[in-house]
């Protein structure tokens, strides 16, 4: 039951490009059509997923036993940007099918900040191994739902008459905007 | 002459987060206060002065092949350095900020323009990239942070300016307020390009 609230919380309540604000040069930068909104989204639940079990045992099973946290940030981004390396070459590999899908957005994803957010964020909360499972996986697909959503209004913004000034990004900020509040009626849902 | 010209670049040319529009997350998320914004703009300031100066340095030795790899380290260096330098210095900030400091290393801004200018220019010009472009951001960060304060808090730097009797928008200081106020600031910025006759919107 806590696990669906962890779960839940992730998605809706705390959906970490709308209330957490992680991830938003992508949010802005690949919203523009649903299809790579879709592929940018699988790709980071599978990065993002994969990042938080491999950070997540070194935290616990290499910095912390050598007293080494301090080096927390520069160990994260090390492993997140060789792990990214390796998905690639391994899809590109094996799994053909897949690396055609997301081949373009993996060297992306290392300057995520969505990624290395998630994996500090599980530190950060102190969660167990199952919690911080369901809690990378949740706050992933919630990030992968604000950008699908969103990329879906910014097809409908194209055709529509927006002042001059506004065109671009200043629209695409402010109806995020828009979204975010959307999103804050969830709030009252989960503590 | 170049030198000048590159030490003012960073405040209206090629402003971070608007002109440039990369470094987006720290803008919305810390900048619900003037103080966390320009706090988070002096710690970006001081990665990005020093990366720019460092990857400067070594331009000539570090591969081509595996520039961006060597860059981060560099960057993610620095970071756990000013994640420390917070913590034993300005501990109440750094608590406000939270994991926005390590996540400096990921702000696309220092690794744009390590790219972009420190790779291919002599140091001292590196350095003046780094220090206009940086006060630049921190300088937006302020003015976002202002803007939310203001309107959020009733308060500036902490201090109370808007009386007694005044209600805050609450709004403001949480999520979309953060999303919407960057928004309009761009929109006015875009407004006030055209009317100087330059062509400039962001795709």
């Amino acid at each position: 039951m806590d696990l669906l609230l962890l779960a839940i919380s992730a998605i809706f309540v705390n959906n970490i490009l709308l209330a957490q604000y992680l991830g938003n040069c992508p949010f802005c930068g690949v919203s523009k059509r649903i299809s790579t909104a879709i592929g940018m989204g699988a790709a980071v639940i599978f990065v993002a997923t994969l990042a938080s079990v491999f950070t997540w045992i070194i935290y616990y099973y290499l910095l912390v036993p050598y007293n080494l946290t301090y080096i927390q940030t520069l160990a994260f981004i090390l492993v997140i940007a060789a792990l990214v390396q390796f998905v690639e070459i391994f899809l590109k590999k094996k799994i053909k099918v897949i690396y055609n899908a997301l081949g373009i957005f993996l060297p992306l994803i290392t300057t995520n900040c969505a990624v290395l957010g998630i994996a500090l964020l599980n530190i950060k909360h102190e969660f167990n191994f199952i919690q911080m499972v369901i809690f990378s996986l949740s706050s992933a697909t919630g990030f992968a739902l604000a950008i699908i959503l969103f990329a879906g209004l910014r097809e409908r913004l194209l055709i529509s008459p927006v002042p001059k000034a506004m065109r671009g990004t200043a629209v695409a900020l402010v109806t995020a905007g828009i979204m975010s509040l959307a999103f804050l009626g969830f709030s009252g849902m989960v503590k | 002459m170049k030198f000048t010209k590159i030490l003012i670049h960073g405040f209206w040319k090629d402003l971070p987060p608007f002109r440039l529009v990369l470094g987006l997350c720290p803008a919305l998320a810390v900048t619900n206060s003037a103080e966390n914004g320009m706090g988070m703009g002096l710690a970006a300031t001081f990665v990005l002065v020093f990366s720019n100066m460092l990857i400067s340095a070594l331009r000539k030795v570090i591969p081509d092949k595996v520039r961006i790899a060597s860059y981060i380290v560099v960057i993610a260096t620095l970071v756990v350095l000013v994640e420390m330098i917070m913590k034993s210095y300005f501990f109440a900030l750094s608590q406000q900020l939270g994991i926005f400091i390590p996540l400096i290393v990921v702000n696309c801004i220092i690794l744009g323009r390590a790219e972009a200018f420190a790779s291919r220019n002599p140091i001292y010009l590196s350095f003046a990239d780094g220090l206009s472009v940086g006060l630049g951001y921190t300088l937006s960060l302020t003015l976002v942070g202002t803007i939310r304060e203001i309107l959020g808090a009733g308060s500036w730097f902490g201090l109370n300016i808007m009386g007694h009797n005044f209600e805050p928008f609450t709004f403001m200081v949480k999520a979309p307020g953060a999303f919407i106020c960057l928004g309009i600031i761009l929109g006015i910025m875009n407004f006030w390009s055209r009317r100087r006759g330059e062509i400039f919107i962001q795709t």
